[in-house]
């Protein structure tokens, strides 16, 4: 009796797990720690200590690993995305940021923004393969499914420049507004969304002829144009959706993938810089760095369903199956 | 011998060789557009201090516009444009004005100055400066932008109403409405008494007492057994002082009769940049400058840096070097400069003064960013610092034009047809009711 009980409470809890199974990682920037949430529970799970300043995090396509840049420790820590012990580090060059995970996951690209390069990291032999020179101040950094392009974000040159990913070289450069921040692919490859923080806009370049072919200026009804500044940028699937996360304005806005218009803001945390779909696009997922914690989108009815406080300064966000 | 292909053997080939290489640079040197900027600026005499703290820095201001050059030209690679600075530095004994017509070429548009008002006063208003545009990287004067302004000539540093109007909001923030001013003897000192009298008026705060600081400069004699006595007797929230050269002033921290903050030219100081700001990627150009310079940057750095990018980000954006085509641009509603401070600078088009944050900053920490939150304004809240648009004596050709197309920007979701005079009229009422009706 006592056996099958017990029985069937492992089958209960090995169950709830298999369905609800979801971990969403985000890096804290002051308290150099990682913040483990169950997204559905809406609850912080634990924090671990990772390193100095961490702000940009990468899931290895196979869910196994955490590329995870802490920017004071000039690395990039590989993480065990299971029991998020440290398992060794990467030559990123000064004051790692943002970086971006090939398709393949053996190669990854990070911005050093005081030196006006790309890196260029082969990941299984921890080994930087390249550096390349782009503008002032790299910043957003995307690689493109078809793995074709790597895109860099310059924010002072006000470009983005095509890095060829068979030659490592600048192809081509496009000039965008006023400091760029983050740069994304559509899943089709066709389109490369990219967020101005100073002009407040989003553009969309069509990447076969590499130009804008629209500038979406998001005005908020209330608020003044300076605090319109749009930094992540992230589009679902089957580009329905795109969602633009808009920092001191506390919103994120919500934009017709298909049309191309803002359908409507929803109000998040303070100061939202970077989003995350969860694994089955059903949720969206933010950090708000001035407010201290996460927010969870329903996609659904775009709708926001909970606030999670996580700790000081939410920078980079993950979702893990 | 694989590598025989490259070794060029008939003389034919030679020849046809730097042909080619010829024709390839003059095809490269027509491309290229060459934006041409001066910048001008006089060595100064070690001046008075009250310290030997902080070294004299001969020549403030060059290596920011070095710094913005080379950064221009980086981006000019990948857009065909070449960016280059003729640097004059007058000598001391020298003539700004004769320096300045021998040294800048006529077919230069653009030129960053460094130099106080009267010299730049001048300058602009030579007959061969009629087609420059010029970019004051040194004045705070109020006049300048008011009724002395010039129609040529853009500011870069915020001015001194926009940091006493910084300062009082903080001020105000924190309730510290009683305030005893503490003026210096020199003219520069006077005009910034002058400012914080209009802030206090502004933000309806007011001045309990004033005084003029007659004492010697000497740390030895005065510090301990005057400053007591000079503030003795007095009862206030906070101490103003307007000291710009930094004669006394720290003086009154720690030795005033009752403890009280010090705010103004020393202690909570105003200012466009500081070693203490690193936000908003801040810190990325702070850690370039002083890798290039061997020191922090300095405000007139971050001025001339500001011009420089200034012309950068037009010319690239209109394709232009020509002076009309930047100005236009530099102030319309297109352009934005990113300049650290967490939100996009602008110029004002009725005087040509940069649009920014304001930094209030102590030696080692910084304490708050101006505008303070909760200081709103209709169009931008940058513009609750400074000589607004209805206060402003000057009046830039052009800027109707551009005025109502910010405010029918402002205004396009209302259909709503509004005219200059209708915008006045409504900044007027937001300052009445800010001001309480006084």
């Amino acid at each position: 009796m006592k056996l099958s009980f017990l029985g069937i409470a492992v089958i209960s809890t090995l169950l709830s797990t298999a369905v609800y199974a979801e971990t969403v990682i985000v890096t804290l920037e002051k308290d150099n720690a990682l913040a483990i949430i169950d997204p559905v529970e809406g609850k912080l799970i634990k924090t671990v200590e990772v390193g100095q300043r961490p702000r940009g995090i990468v899931l290895s396509p196979d869910n196994k690993f955490l590329y995870v840049a802490t920017s004071d420790d000039n690395t990039v820590k590989i993480i065990d995305a299971d029991t998020f012990e440290v398992l060794g580090q990467l030559p990123s060059g000064e004051d790692p940021e943002t970086f971006a995970l090939n398709p393949a996951g053996d190669r990854l690209y990070v911005s050093n923004e005081d030196d006006h390069l790309v890196t260029v990291i082969d990941v299984i032999n921890k080994k930087e393969v390249a550096k390349i020179k782009v503008g002032i101040e790299p910043e957003g950094i995307a690689v493109s499914s078809d793995n074709q392009w790597v895109v860099s974000a310059s924010e002072t040159t006000n470009m983005i420049h095509w890095i060829d990913v068979k030659t490592n070289q600048i192809v081509d450069n496009t000039l965008v507004d006023a400091r760029p921040r983050a740069a994304n692919f559509t899943a089709d490859n066709k389109q490369l969304w990219v967020t101005s923080e100073m002009a407040g806009t989003l553009m969309v370049l069509d990447v076969a002829t590499k130009k804008i072919i629209k500038k979406i200026k998001l005005d908020i009804q209330g608020l003044t144009s300076d605090k319109i500044q749009p930094v992540g940028v992230v589009i679902d699937k089957e580009r329905r959706w795109g969602y633009v996360a808009i920092g001191p304005a506390n919103r994120v806005a919500v934009i017709n993938a298909q049309t191309l218009a803002v359908e409507k803001f929803l109000l998040v945390g303070q100061r939202v810089w970077n989003l995350a779909f969860s694994p089955d696009q059903k949720r969206l997922y933010t950090t708000n760095g001035r407010s201290n914690d996460i927010s969870i989108i329903n996609l659904e009815n775009h709708k926001v369903m909970k606030s999670v406080g996580v700790g000081r300064f939410p920078w980079g966000i993950v979702s893990k199956p | 011998m694989k590598d025989n292909y490259f070794v060029i053997k008939s003389p034919v080939a030679i020849s046809f060789f730097f042909i080619v290489l010829a024709l390839t640079k003059t095809v490269l040197a027509e491309n290229v557009q060459v934006v041409k900027i001066s910048y001008i600026t006089q060595q100064q005499k070690v001046p008075a201090a009250l310290s030997n703290l902080d070294a004299f820095i001969q020549n403030k201001g060059m290596m920011g516009a070095n710094i913005a050059i080379d950064d221009n030209n980086t981006t000019g690679q990948f857009t065909g444009q070449k960016f280059e600075l003729n640097r004059v530095v007058v000598p001391i004994e020298g003539d700004v004005v004769q320096m300045f017509e021998q040294q800048v070429s006529i077919d230069t548009p653009f030129v960053i100055t460094n130099l106080p008002a009267k010299q730049l006063k001048q300058l602009a208003d030579l007959e061969s400066a009629k087609d420059k545009l010029f970019f004051d990287a040194t004045t705070t004067d109020d006049e300048l932008r008011n009724s002395q302004c010039r129609h040529n000539i853009l500011h870069l540093l915020p001015s001194r109403a926009m940091r006493a109007d910084a300062l009082a909001q903080y001020m105000m923030k924190k309730k510290w409405t009683q305030w005893f001013l503490v003026v210096g003897m020199t003219k520069q000192d006077q005009l910034y008494a002058k400012a914080l009298r209009r802030a206090a008026n502004r933000f309806g705060m007011n001045v309990v007492e004033e005084k003029r600081w007659t004492h010697t400069y000497d740390a030895r004699r005065t510090a301990q057994s005057d400053v007591p006595v000079f503030t003795q007797g007095l009862d206030y929230d906070v101490l103003v002082v307007a000291d710009e050269q930094g004669l006394f002033g720290e003086y009154f921290d720690y030795r005033a009769w009752i403890p009280r903050p010090v705010i103004g030219t020393q202690g909570l100081v105003p200012t466009a940049w500081h070693k203490t700001h690193e936000q908003w990627g801040a810190v990325q150009i702070q850690n370039r400058f002083k890798v290039l310079a061997g020191r922090g940057m300095q405000e007139q750095d971050y001025a001339t840096y500001l011009a420089a990018r200034s012309i950068g980000e037009a010319v690239v954006r209109t394709k232009s070097n020509q002076m009309q085509a930047i100005k236009d641009y530099l102030l319309g509603n297109e352009f934005a400069l990113q300049g650290y401070k967490g939100k996009p600078l602008t110029f004002r088009p009725w005087n040509g003064q940069l649009r920014q944050p304001v930094l209030l900053a102590a030696a080692r920490s910084l304490v708050a960013v101006a505008p303070v939150e909760g200081f709103l304004h209709p169009l931008t809240e940058l513009d609750t610092l400074g000589f607004d648009r209805p206060e402003s004596s000057c009046n830039q050709p052009g800027e109707v034009k551009a005025a109502v197309a910010v405010v029918s920007e402002n205004n396009n979701s209302e259909g709503e047809e509004i005219t200059i005079q209708k915008l006045i009229q409504r900044l007027k009422k937001y300052y009445n009711n800010l001001n309480g009706n006084k």
